[in-house]
């Protein structure tokens, strides 16, 4: 028993904040609001730094690491709102491309997609297949994307490149999101895997993206919280700071408490999806859930905390807030992963 | 923390320490009580049934598994301590009326106390010959705990000091041998300075004591009247005039690591999803409703067990626990009420069945959580703690 990162892990976690803090501020992301989607100079600063293959195989050119590492990078592109697709592209598509590639399917293709993830030269967008019609986040400007179709076998999972595939992009409340619906046509040329194989490497996708997209809202409330604190303790009323006032610190302890015990809940599922744990699943539904609500609360306050200004365009506030309502709903809300946790308790009863 | 950490993250325990569960688990199963078999522990009855119980534990050094051998412990570490907390809440075993003693007075006494006073009152704290009590708060020193009056004056002639005052709110006060508490050494000081921290004999002349029946009609705790009650210079835990220092190292076992362990709410939470799996198969559509409350307030156990792994290995690795004790409190106490109120949801009519031969421990759970956001503090004082430490906001 050892539960905490390791020195190199915290490292590197430093490493990444530093280059954010400067190549990702908050006029960064509003410049991104009016930018066309695709791949940034700030992707390829990624890229070099190793982030972006970390999960993709050494012989791939990526380090061939974990969720276990990626969870607090993830906590770092979520602290600055990142509008690049890091948790699609290394959290999800990386980690299943290199299960596909390990098992021997879908011949040849796989192997140079990795080989691009991790030179920063090919983002990724995945569909969630629980609800295959809706909206894929990133589709907009990814390179490849990964979809599912209904086949002969059961569902399949399909390698769909940009050429092959007409995206039309869906507004979203933070346009960083890339919402776009994919209109294309299944084939044998795009086609990776089906049938019980697929749901397997569906499944996994699942718990991957809950436990990433979790650690991401773990940098949003934190990020959230210490921007709200920094102006309870500066904006001043009846003569003294806001932040003095017992029904404000109530507010922001409240989220700083749920946030305190969401971090190792997601780090915890981190490392039993890494080692193969039997309760993998449902522990990635507990990170998501409580991730979601901690992100959310933290939300709530800051917004009640920031009072008028932090309803206004001109507040950096609601470049946070609206990544995180969008991240609380991705791939599960709280209440679906509550309900997923509640069926695996009964299924061992 | 000196060492580079370069140990992978694991939460698998050690062969060691599953071998370690293995014994635990054969003990208490060959010498638990069955499950609520002893009658409560804040009667005079119950409070000397859990007494022998601790003693048999005690017998087999299972009692304080994490001390010192020369106390009574065995010696192993705050991982294995976890562990036993697991499979003694697993067993359902009976709560234990030595916990304000091993749980929060031990740790303070093994940071400031003499090697005199560790050799005196370790043992039988251990053993449960001698059951301790807190006596800290006041009538009006409750939330505002420096805000003490009870007394104490300097004899030098008899080589002590006199106490006098009165505290309040002493759990299990109505039965105890024994008393740790906080009394005003210096009169001019204010506030923080100037106060003591005493280890007082309950058969002291001079010490009354009143029981409070509790909102369960029992008297889990009582008033203390001290009347020139004295206290020999040895039995001054820390510096004179350093009390509140002391008092801090207790509050953080209180409100950290060591009252609460999470296997408590572990066990009660699992206890919950059988609760509901039972009313799902007889009333689907109602027991449906509670759904989400009773999967948050499982979520709430298992992110306490987490988080306290998470915590352990932070201290095993040289850290230390600050202001997150407070968020800790607030947690173990909001995510007990969860429990309890989750089921008690599900029982609907039946909730309030209550008196005797009526076996109702979700209903004796509900009363006994209600107490947490209060005692150890109260979520509001804590809530100020994680703000004005954790945040940096400013105090009022």
């Amino acid at each position: 028993m050892h539960f905490a990162f390791t020195d190199q892990q915290l490292e590197f976690r430093d490493a990444v904040r530093q280059v954010l803090a400067k190549e990702c501020t908050s006029d960064d992301v509003r410049a991104a609001y009016e930018a066309p989607a695709g791949r940034t100079s700030r992707w390829a600063t990624l890229a070099e730094l190793g982030v972006v293959g970390l999960s993709v195989p050494e012989a791939h050119g990526g380090l061939g690491l974990g969720l276990v590492d990626l969870a607090p990078l993830a906590e770092e592109t979520g602290r600055v709102i990142l509008p690049e697709p890091l948790v699609a592209t290394t959290g999800m598509a990386a980690p299943l491309l290199a299960d596909l590639d390990a098992a021997g399917t879908a011949d040849g293709r796989i192997g140079p997609w990795l080989d691009a993830i991790a030179s920063g030269h090919l983002t990724v967008a995945v569909g969630d297949p629980r609800w295959p019609g809706e909206p894929v986040a990133g589709a907009v400007g990814a390179d490849l994307l990964l979809l599912v179709a209904d086949g002969p076998d059961g569902r399949e999972l399909h390698g769909v490149d940009a050429a092959s595939v007409t995206v039309t992009p869906v507004p979203s409340l933070d346009p960083t999101r890339r919402l776009g619906t994919p209109e294309w046509t299944p084939s044998p040329g795009t086609l990776l895997v089906s049938g019980e194989q697929a749901e397997a490497h569906l499944a996994a996708t699942v718990d991957r993206a809950a436990v990433a997209i979790g650690a991401e809202l773990l940098g949003l409330a934190d990020a959230m919280v210490t921007l709200t604190a920094a102006y309870a303790k500066d904006r001043q009323q009846f003569g003294k700071p806001i932040g003095s006032f017992q029904a404000v610190k109530h507010l922001l302890a409240g989220a700083q408490v749920l946030l305190e015990f969401a971090r190792p809940v997601v780090y915890g599922a981190a490392w039993a999806l890494d080692s193969g744990s039997a309760d993998a699943s449902r522990a990635a539904s507990v990170a998501k859930a409580y991730a979601s609500d901690a992100a959310t609360e933290a939300a709530r306050v800051s917004l009640q905390v920031h009072g008028a200004i932090g309803y206004t365009w001109e507040c950096d506030l609601h470049l946070a807030l609206k990544r995180t309502w969008a991240l609380a709903e991705a791939w599960g809300s709280a209440a679906h992963h509550r309900a997923r946790l509640l069926d695996s308790l009964l299924a061992d009863r | 923390m000196d060492e580079p950490n370069e140990q992978p993250m694991d939460l698998h325990y050690s062969d060691a320490q599953e071998a370690f569960r293995a014994e635990a688990r054969a003990w208490l199963a060959a010498h638990a009580p069955a499950p609520r078999s002893l009658p409560s522990l804040d009667t005079a009855e119950g409070f000397e049934a859990h007494r022998a119980w601790e003693a048999e534990l005690a017998a087999d050094r299972w009692s304080v598994v994490s001390w010192p051998e020369a106390y009574g412990g065995r010696g192993v570490g705050i991982l294995e301590w976890l562990v036993f907390e697991e499979e003694y809440w697993q067993a359902q075993a009976p709560l234990r009326v030595s916990q304000n003693g091993i749980f929060l007075l031990a740790p303070t006494m093994f940071e400031f106390g003499t090697e005199a006073q560790k050799s005196r009152f370790l043992p039988p704290m251990a053993s449960a010959e001698e059951i301790w009590c807190q006596g800290w708060s006041e009538p009006d020193a409750g939330s505002d705990l420096a805000g003490i009056r009870s007394r104490a004056r300097r004899s030098d002639a008899e080589g002590g000091w006199v106490l006098s005052g009165q505290k309040t709110w002493a759990s299990r006060g109505a039965f105890a041998e024994w008393c740790f508490g906080l009394f005003r050494t210096d009169p001019e000081a204010e506030r923080h300075r100037g106060l003591t921290y005493f280890l007082i004999d309950m058969a002291t002349p001079g010490v009354t004591v009143r029981p409070i029946p509790q909102i369960d009609g029992e008297t889990g705790f009582a008033e203390l009247f001290f009347e020139d009650v004295f206290v020999p210079d040895d039995l001054v835990l820390g510096d004179v005039g350093k009390g509140w220092n002391v008092a801090m190292a207790t509050a953080g076992s209180e409100r950290g690591l060591s009252l609460r362990s999470p296997a408590r709410y572990s066990r009660a939470a699992d206890r919950l999803v059988d609760l509901y799996a039972e009313h799902l198969a007889r009333d689907p559509g109602g027991a449906g409703r509670s759904a989400d409350a009773v999967a948050r307030a499982w979520m709430g156990a298992e992110a306490y067990r987490l988080n306290t792994l998470w915590t352990a290995t932070r201290v095993l690795d040289g850290g230390s626990v600050g202001p997150e004790a407070s968020a800790n409190k607030i947690h173990w106490s909001e995510t007990d009420l969860a429990i309890h109120r989750a089921a008690l949801d599900l029982l609907g009519p039946e909730a309030e069945f209550h008196g005797d031969g009526v076996d109702a421990p979700w209903l004796d759970g509900f009363l006994f959580a209600l107490a947490g956001p209060i005692y150890a503090g109260t979520n509001e004082i804590q809530r100020n703690v994680v703000a004005e430490r954790m945040l940096g906001l400013p105090r009022a």
